[in-house]
């Protein structure tokens, strides 16, 4: 039954991710990412990190790849990119950087038993029926509780950075960019 | 994977094949009821407002007309399909099932009726428990912008393509509201599982309506809940994403046949998803009293009675929406998105932590009362400064030009 469900999710991550380097329309290639992000959060469930499994489909699937395709139909992108405007190294560089990696994985599955051996490194996510969330936001709020309060702050800090370089550059009456948010909901008034 | 949702009697141990029966006996089951109760709700609807409007409504098929949705969805289902040559195909036929899924999977998750057995196996009267269910209703109802978004654009035309844009805005806009107005109930049950939230709603004396149903504990959430639902199902007065007389249509103008009706259907199926949840998560789902007078194992006890609560209040709740629909006029877009980012996402937060120190002073045992004046002071302070410090409409308009 596992692994069933791991073979199936597994050519689904795979069908997804080589969909979205393949399409030649960003809006399908936004939906094979969909397609990799909901087969992930499959896996994480048979992995019984339930809670990482939501959260993968709340922020990734239901909110980033929505975002995606807000902005590619928005600014009007989904026409398809010409595909001879690449840097000439580029396709080498992506081919090598990417043997690369893969040897780099490779080498680092070959030397741990990640899959095989302990399942996690900070003990016992806790009763499996509960989700993983009372162990998780045990951690969270005392060990990292640093971590996690800093990384809030650095959202705060990025979200009012773009927010300021946004409004900076909406001044400029004759920016493209200003005419292609003009549908954009409560950017302008309605007059 | 099993013990993932070993929450439920019945896939506790070894699955079998008579389990496997009753779990498929158990959604094709929530799928036809969801189906057949968005075939009366619709008449019903119809039949309501046109009470309200002085007219007779649909009365030609069937008794009182109830079969007309029937009809009108054999008629749908035998019209031709047209696909704009400026579609994308695969999107384009691809949208409507991705409208359907999330409402039916969110429906997965709604108990609506206490733990019976079937086929010698306890289980409980909902598809799936889920450890992290209200999560999972989150999740769905944000998978749901994906249809409407996808159609407006796969369509290849102005007017759907702006209601699709205008729909993917207000969901995203809504969606913190509703997670938020949710988590105001999840601090106080201390559970992610539906079957636990409505377990701790159980009905134990006549006043449990007031002292365990999470409506009134939570009542900002509750109030915050019922709005961001009607904006998150694009229902009246929160419908511009097809507004008729801006957008011919909205997003499913070049829509035909049985597409459109998928459509349709997906629609009022997240309008009774919706009131299933909101019954769930405020209003005890099936709690209520049963009958006295029998045992309290007896079948009727346990089998019926849950369920007619359930139903009850899921129809109350419709039939709101209903009025809704019939009496107020459709917002105006600014509108919309600012009650929605200046109003119901502040108040929520406000909410929420007005939650976690009432859920502290009780846990440490501090002074109920005073605990709980001090936090909804400092929120009412709170909003003050923000909303002082917001810029007043005027001034936006005067920004952007």
């Amino acid at each position: 039954m596992e692994a069933v469900v791991f073979f199936v999710c597994g050519a689904a991550v795979i069908i997804g991710a080589l969909g979205v380097i393949a399409g030649r329309n960003p809006v399908h290639s936004a939906l094979f990412l969909l397609l990799t992000l909901v087969s992930i959060a499959v896996l994480y469930l048979q992995q019984h990190a339930a809670l990482v499994a939501a959260v993968q489909i709340v922020v990734y699937a239901s909110a980033i790849v929505v975002l995606f395709l807000f902005v590619i139909t928005l600014l009007g992108v989904d026409k398809g990119e010409a595909p001879d405007d690449a840097h000439p190294v580029q396709q080498v560089a992506a081919v090598v950087l990417g043997v690369l990696v893969l040897t780099g994985i490779l080498v680092l599955v070959h030397g741990n038993r990640w899959v095989t051996g302990a399942h996690s490194t900070r003990g016992a996510l806790g009763a499996a029926d509960s989700g993983n969330v009372e162990t998780l936001a045990k951690s969270l709020f005392t060990d990292f509780v640093w971590a996690f309060e800093m990384t809030a702050v650095l959202l705060v800090i990025a979200v009012v950075g773009s927010v300021v370089l946004a409004r900076r550059s909406g001044h400029r009456a004759d920016a493209p960019s200003a005419e292609a948010h003009a549908t954009e909901p409560g950017e302008r008034s309605p007059a | 994977m099993s013990h993932l949702l070993a929450l439920d009697p019945l896939l506790r141990g070894s699955v079998t094949w008579s389990v496997f029966v009753v779990v498929v006996i158990k959604v094709a089951v929530a799928f036809v009821i969801l189906l057949v109760s968005v075939m009366l709700y619709i008449w019903a609807m119809r039949k309501v407002i046109a009470d309200m409007q002085n007219r007779i409504g649909p009365n030609r098929a069937g008794p009182y007309g109830v079969l007309q949705t029937l009809a009108d969805g054999i008629k749908l289902f035998f019209k031709e399909q047209s696909i704009p040559n400026s579609a994308d195909r695969p999107v384009f036929r691809l949208a409507p099932y991705l409208s359907i899924m999330p409402a039916f999977l969110m429906f997965c998750v709604v108990p609506i009726g206490g733990t019976v057995s079937i086929l010698g196996h306890q289980t409980f009267l909902q598809v799936v428990d889920l450890p992290m269910g209200a999560l999972f209703i989150l999740a769905m109802s944000g998978l749901g912008v994906y249809g409407v978004m996808l159609a407006g654009w796969s369509s290849g035309s102005k007017y759907p393509l702006l209601g699709s844009v205008r729909a993917s805005a207000q969901l995203l806009s809504y969606e913190a509201a509703f997670g938020l107005a949710i988590l105001g109930v999840l601090i106080q049950a201390g559970t992610l599982s539906t079957h636990e939230i409505v377990a701790q709603q159980s009905w134990t004396n006549a006043w449990s309506f007031v002292s365990h149903w999470f409506w009134l504990k939570t009542f900002v959430a509750f109030v915050i809940f019922l709005v961001a639902a009607t904006a998150e199902t694009n229902h009246p007065p929160f419908d511009l994403v097809e507004a008729e007389q801006e957008l011919v249509g909205g997003f499913n103008t070049e829509y035909t046949g049985i597409r459109f009706a998928i459509f349709y259907l997906a629609e009022f199926m997240n309008v009774i998803t919706m009131s299933a949840i909101a019954v769930t998560l405020f209003l005890g789902g099936p709690s209520g009293p049963g009958l006295g007078f029998l045992a309290r194992d007896n079948v009727l006890n346990v089998w019926v009675m849950p369920v007619v609560w359930f139903v009850v209040k899921v129809l109350a709740l419709l039939f709101a929406t209903v009025w809704v629909r019939a009496s107020l006029p459709r917002m105006r877009y600014d509108r919309l998105m600012s009650l929605g980012w200046k109003w119901l996402i502040e108040i929520a937060i406000l909410w929420v932590l007005v939650t976690a120190t009432v859920q502290v002073a009780i846990v440490e045992d501090w002074n109920r009362l005073v605990a709980a004046s001090i936090a909804v002071g400092a929120a009412v302070a709170a909003y003050g400064v923000l909303y002082a410090s917001m810029p007043k409409s005027g001034e936006q308009i005067e920004e952007f030009r």
